[in-house]
């Protein structure tokens, strides 16, 4: 019965069903952490590193391998540059938790 | 790996994005939120990686991409967090481009048909043109938000009819790629190229003081060019992760729309907001206010029961966060209760002042938001307003007033505001603040920094 379904049907349930639990995770996200929010999911939609390396992927070299490479360097900046300067924006918050408290 | 296991490899990196996001629900629990991200990331990379056969190519380019951008996130200053962002965006709208690209030449190798069926060529039609417009609505962004290009509004008459039949005429594009029946690389080419150029156009005409909306708008379109490529590959991860993150772009901009009690439409269609600060015609009377010393103001200020301090941009222009750390340390010590207090869209990006506050080491509990806090002016001795306007312009409570609505931060109530600006100059909307001419308000001119230190060294 579901491999009758058309693969687009069933991607197009997974888009609506996380569209809908993106919707309430980020509500319950205090403001003052939109800034890292933004960083996060920043880095999170560099995920996107996955079909350039995919690009990138077959043994014999055409001009397309290449683009997929360029595309493999350009999102993993944002891998690192995302998930690092998150982590240093928390750590911020951290450090004045600790001095909050005592 | 077999196709089942990288499907489940990639549902489980799908939830720990998920878990990510959470963690971002306080900070205690948001660097294990972020690590969760970091963890996901790695799966889903790892597990790609038995899927290719370059590896070291791929290896190679990422150690690349890795150290560049490990420097930037090293490097950066916290008052250059929007640029940042805004540039990183641009770089998810590229990749999605050439992936595009890429699968249109080779898509047997992203286990697609050699012949394109009519849905793959729609999907990569739709993250091509996202992924265009990404890139080159935040390259606008970045120069507007690092000072490379003027805030002000870019407007000319039939904008809007140009953008349309721009994008008209793109869809015309994309139904002639999707309706040939071999790779017609002429329609895409054309129709990408329509998508950056649009992508420009949309962005120029909005001005200085939207940029908070215009940013987290990108970080939505970011986020629905990997769902987009998520679609043409089929991959339910990308889908996924593509969604969190446009849904959670969606949120921010009407978060600051609201914030700023502007229709969506209406600040992306643009025009609002100029960085200069138009002069808008007064009713011509000249009204006076009181201007004081640093001197006098940390007089009052040592001397008060409670102090609220009201940061603006003009505060991180200033870089005067560590300045203004002192200030509330010392009003801490003479028994003064010092808080903060943050408007959504205090800064150029949400969430913006609470960073640069955190990075001064100000404890995040004496930072508040605007619905905290507003009930409390009323029994405050002195507010403190560093580089904020139109925030605090109670403009907004009178029907007719061009920011009617705003919510606001109520300094007026307070019983001694003291403001410190550089000039009598008006906001972002161009408005003249009754705040500053009233009885209780003392002006204060002079570089935000400079004003704290002295205040500093008087107490």
């Amino acid at each position: 019965m579901i491999g009758d379904i058309d693969p687009l049907i069933i991607n197009l349930t997974i888009f609506v069903l996380a569209i809908f639990v993106g919707y309430h995770v980020v509500w319950n996200v205090t403001p003052a952490l939109h800034t890292p929010l933004m960083s996060v999911t920043n880095a999170i939609s560099s995920i996107i590193i996955v079909g350039a390396m995919l690009a990138a992927g077959p043994s014999d070299m055409d001009w397309g391998v290449w683009l997929g490479a360029v595309a493999v360097t350009l999102a993993a900046v944002n891998v690192f540059g995302g998930f690092l300067v998150s982590q240093r924006m928390l750590e911020m918050f951290k450090k004045k938790d600790k001095k909050g408290s005592t | 790996m077999s196709a089942n296991m990288v499907a489940l490899a990639y549902l489980v990196a799908s939830v720990f994005f998920i878990l990510a996001l959470k963690g971002l629900s306080s900070p205690e629990s948001a660097r294990r939120g972020n690590m969760f991200g970091i963890v996901g990331m790695i799966i889903a990379v790892a597990t790609t990686m038995t899927l290719t056969e370059n590896w070291m190519l791929i290896i190679g380019c990422i150690a690349i991409g890795g150290v560049i951008g490990t420097l930037i996130a090293k490097r950066v200053q916290m008052t250059a967090m929007p640029e940042l962002v805004a540039f990183m965006h641009s770089l998810v709208g590229l990749a999605a481009v050439f992936i595009a690209i890429a699968a249109i030449n080779n898509p047997v190798s992203f286990g697609l048909p050699a012949v394109l069926p009519a849905g793959s060529k729609l999907e990569l039609f739709l993250g091509t043109f996202i992924g265009a417009m990404t890139w080159s609505g935040s390259v606008i962004a970045f120069l507007k938000l690092s000072g490379r290009m003027s805030g002000t509004p870019i407007v000319f008459s039939g904008q809007h009819m140009l953008n349309l039949l721009l994008a008209i005429v793109m869809i015309g594009f994309g139904l002639w790629f999707f309706f040939s029946e071999t790779t017609n690389w002429t329609a895409f080419i054309a129709m990408t190229a329509i998508a950056f150029l649009l992508g420009f156009l949309i962005i120029i005409p909005i001005g200085g003081a939207d940029m908070p909306v215009v940013i987290s708008m990108l970080n939505s379109y970011s986020g629905w060019a990997a769902a987009g490529i998520g679609f043409s590959l089929g991959n339910p991860m990308l889908i996924i992760a593509g969604s969190l993150v446009g849904s959670s772009g969606a949120i921010l901009s009407y978060i600051m729309c609201k914030a700023m009690n502007r229709p969506f439409l209406s600040v992306i269609l643009g025009g609002f907001g100029s960085d200069g600060g138009a002069v808008v015609a007064d009713d011509g009377a000249q009204k006076t206010y009181r201007s004081g010393s640093a001197d006098d103001a940390a007089f009052l200020m040592g001397n008060a029961d409670s102090v609220i301090i009201i940061p603006g941009y003009g505060l991180a222009v200033a870089r005067a966060q560590h300045a203004v750390k002192e200030l509330a340390e010392m009003l801490h010590e003479k028994g003064v209760n010092v808080r903060f207090a943050i408007h959504p869209v205090a800064g150029r990006m949400p969430g913006h002042m609470n960073v640069l506050l955190a990075e001064a080491e100000i404890p995040y509990e004496q930072v508040l938001e605007m619905d905290e806090i507003n009930s409390d002016f009323s029994n405050t001795d002195v507010v403190l307003v560093l580089g904020a306007n139109d925030v605090v312009n109670p403009a907004a409570n009178v029907q007719g007033s061009p920011i009617y609505g705003m919510p606001i931060l109520e300094a007026h109530k307070a019983r001694t505001v003291m403001v410190v600006k550089r000039s009598m100059g008006v906001g972002y909307a161009g408005l003249d603040n009754d705040l500053f001419y009233m009885d209780k308000t003392m002006m204060i001119f002079g570089d935000a920094k400079k004003v704290v230190e002295s205040m500093v060294k008087a107490l």
